[in-house]
This record gives C-alpha cells, structure tokens and sequence, in this order.
C-alpha cells in the first residue's frame, strides 16, 4: 500500500468536484448542509461575516465543535488554521479532519512563511488571488486551490477577478519562450518545473475551486461558466433568510449552471440573501493576508 | 456508441478524458433527456449523498432503472458509484440508491482521508499485469449475492465486481493513465 498523502490529497479533491462546500459553525448546520447536497462542510467557529463584524484574532476552531461535525456528517469535514500556523494544523491532522483550509479569514499566525504542507498526511487548500500565489502555495504542497475571493462580503467581485486573473496568467505562460519562464518562476520564487507544467497542462495541475463572497445560486453559476471546479460558500448560506433553501438552490445551480431556464426556477422566490458589502472602504481586506 | 458519464458531482471530468483515450464518444448526463441520448452509463466518484440524492430529485432514478428493466444499458460505477449501484447500504447516512447490483456496501468503511491509500490491483479480466488503483474514503463490499461475479479482491474483499453488464469497483482507476478497466465495460454488452 502506497502513501503519496499530496497526490491521495489532490485524488479526494477530484472527487469533490462539481461540488459546494459549505461554511458551518455547528453540528445541526453540518447536518442540514449535508441534506441540502454539500459535498463537504468547513468546520469553523465564525463564519467570515462575523468574523469581519465582530473582529478580534480568529483561531482555528475547538477541537470539541469539530469532533461534534465530524459526528454529525458523513461527508468529508474541512477546517481552517491560520497562515502559517503549523501546529494549529497538526491538531487538526491528529483530529482526522479530511482537508486542511490554510485560511486568510482567520488571522495569519507567521509573517514570514506559510505552512510547509509537504510532510503531512491530511491534505491542504489553499486561497490565492493570482498565479504566482497559488504556484507558490503548490510548491508548498496544496493538493488544492481556491480564489481568496473577498470572504464574508457577500460581493463576489473579487472571485471573479481572481479566477480571471489566474486563467489569463496561465493563458498567458503558452506563448513564453524558456529564459521568460524561467524568468517568471525566479520572480515569482517557485522551481521552473511548475512553471512548465501549468503551461504544457493549460491549467494548474491540482482542482481549482473559488470561494469569497459567492452569496447566490446566480453567483455560483456566473463562476462555473466561467471554469471554476467547484464552490466554497461562507456566509453566503446560514447569513441568508432562508439557510435550507440557500443551500440546496446553490447546489443545484453549480449542477445545471449551463441551463439559464433551470438556473431561473431554481432562483426564484427564494428570499433575502446574505447583506453585502461594498468593496471601498472595507476595513480589512482578508485577500492581503499570506502572499 | 455514445458512453453517459453521469454529471451531478464528482470526478466526471476524469471519466470523460479515459473515454477520450479510448476514443469512443462521451456525453454528460445531468437530465432524463441527456440519459436517452446515451447508450451506457458510467457513475463517477464524488459524494454518494449527493449523487444519490440528486438522482432521486432529477427523476433519473427511475429513468435508469427502466432504462435496465428494458436491456441492454451497462452501468459502471467508481466509489461513490458503486454506492448508489448497491441493493444495500451501510453507514452514518444512507443515500437513495438503484438497487441495480445485489450486494451491501459500507460507506468510509476505512476511515477519513488519512486512511485514503493507492495499491495496485490484479484482475483475471484484465490479463496480468496488475493496475494501479486510488482508494478515497472508500467504502467495502461486506457481502455480495451469488449472481454476483468477484473479479477483483483487495485484502480479501471484493473490490470489483460484476452482475450481469452491471459493473462496480470500490476504488478509483480513471485518476491514473490505465484505461484497461474502463475498455472492458465497453465490451460488456
């Protein structure tokens, strides 16, 4: 039997795929998340927009609230640690949790680096607003990647520009000759060979999900179509009026996100979503966090 | 022929590129227009709460399973789907299922996904060599019926079978470069 936790890592986050993943702060959540269709739940203590309203330092949640979701749920259980906070992330791999969110919505916990995710066995994602920081986060040994996205806004502005930005740098490495890439892979401090392969692929070579500030069934398609692999929601869902109907519309929509008539039955008389937040004037931008 | 790769969740993409290599034409299924337009199936991995429920809601439950009753509709399913294949399921949850394949299944039967592993697998179907296989939070074949064939074991449980030109694996191949697997649910008929 062979352990190769990285590519085991990126295997499971295929199976994840076409799939929402969904923020939850209490077994109950967990429990109607799974029924509305989660494909996974993130176990955290504040879902962002609080986390955003209420401030203070937010940590990795208490082992108690995870064990209680990890009960609750049949389907893979995720929960954050802050940037660089490596022991945060042993607790949770001792806890048995199924992936890792090394997470700019808590605090980060190192200024210099991030978790060297390598020589662990419970896999990692990653957030990232642009090529260079995902390839960084890569190398580091996420067997995922996510846009930052502007968590806990409810504004999904910053998503799309950070899933647009990645597929155009990636675009972009098709038509650079060797001494440009291995220009690029200097400045941006990753091995050329990643450089290489993202460009030979046309992709990165992990599953690409997004995430911060999805808040609609409506803002879940606008990013499939445009090739995300899945969805992260936050606040999106229990911020809503109506959680167990948010849920399961959100779903469908990252199913049928092709299909504008199935997209307009499934968005209808669905009630408030989460309060949103303008982009200027935001007191903390979460995507500055990790780098 | 046209090959179904059902598409509510789960690794459809990696399903569809070992088609590609086999060169046989592919087509998601998402809706019981897309299941007439196919002339097999293949059920991917993913979650089978998910899958299972969504078949239900989608009304391809029933659309599959008449699709069968009438002949000639082979079905493979990968993890998840070899879950939502089975007559019966154990676990914390049970999702709907097409009771097509006449075993029970344990759901996370190894644990969560530190217990994932990779481990080659030999089959008498496949010729010699062994292939290499992904168990993902995979579940276990705890009993399977006797018109259900064994073609392959892993630590001494079933791991592939066959019921007829029903097909199921406990365990991903279509992560890895092998199509012998996936070529022979296309000679099933």
């Amino acid at each position: 039997m062979a352990k190769n936790s990285q590519q085991l890592g990126q295997q499971l986050a295929k199976m994840l795929k076409g799939g929402v993943i969904m923020d939850v702060v209490t077994a109950d959540q967990a429990k109607i998340a799974q029924k509305a269709g989660a494909s996974a739940v993130m176990a955290l203590e504040r879902v962002p927009s609080d986390i955003r309203m209420q401030g203070g330092v937010a940590r990795m949640s208490d082992p108690k609230l995870i064990k209680s979701i990890q009960k609750a749920a049949s389907i893979p259980v995720m929960a954050k640690v802050r940037i660089g906070h490596t022991s945060e992330a042993r607790i949770l791999e001792a806890l048995g949790v199924d992936f890792i969110d090394e997470s700019e919505v808590l605090t980060p916990a190192d200024p210099f680096d991030h978790v060297d995710k390598r020589d662990f066995t419970v896999p990692f994602v990653c957030g990232a607003t642009n090529l260079g920081e995902a390839m960084r986060r890569i190398h580091e040994g996420a067997a995922m990647i996510r846009t930052k996205g502007e968590a806990g806004t409810g504004n999904v502005i910053e998503a799309v520009r950070h899933l647009k930005l990645i597929k155009g740098e990636i675009a972009g490495l098709k038509n650079m000759k060797a001494p440009a890439r291995k220009a690029y892979a200097e400045s941006e401090r990753v091995p050329v060979s990643i450089v290489n392969q993202i460009a030979e692929l046309g992709r990165l070579p992990v599953v690409t999900f997004v995430a911060g500030g999805i808040a609609t069934p409506a803002d879940a398609a606008l990013l499939m179509n445009l090739g995300a692999e899945g969805v992260f929601v936050g606040s999106g869902i229990f911020k809503s009026k109506d959680p167990k109907r948010f849920a399961k519309a959100i779903v469908e929509a990252t199913i049928h996100f092709k299909d504008p008539q199935k997209l307009a039955e499934i968005s209808e008389g669905l009630g408030d979503a989460m309060p949103g937040l303008e982009m200027a004037n935001l007191p903390v931008r979460m995507q500055e966090r990790g780098w | 022929m046209t090959v179904g790769v059902l598409a509510l969740q789960g690794d459809v993409a990696e399903h569809l590129l070992m088609l590609q290599k086999l060169r046989t034409k592919a087509k998601e299924v998402r809706t019981i227009d897309d299941l007439a337009q196919v002339d097999r199936l293949i059920i991917p991995g993913g979650e089978s709460t998910v899958i299972g429920m969504y078949l239900e809601e989608s009304g391809l439950m029933t659309a599959i399973q008449k699709r069968v009753k009438r002949g000639n509709f082979p079905i493979f399913g990968t993890c998840a789907g070899i879950i939502v294949l089975a007559k019966k399921i154990r676990g914390k949850h049970i999702p709907p299922s097409l009771k097509l394949l006449d075993i029970t299944v344990e759901r996370n039967a190894y644990g969560t996904q530190i217990d994932s592993f990779d481990v080659p697998v030999k089959s008498a179907v496949l010729g010699k060599k062994a292939f290499l296989t992904s168990f993902i939070r995979a579940p276990k074949i705890t009993k399977a019926a006797r018109r259900v064939t064994v073609l392959a074991t892993h630590d001494g449980k079933p791991a592939l079978v066959q019921q007829g030109n029903i097909l199921g694996a406990t365990f991903h191949t279509e992560v890895y470069d092998d199509t012998r697997l996936h070529a022979y649910f296309l000679s099933l008929s």
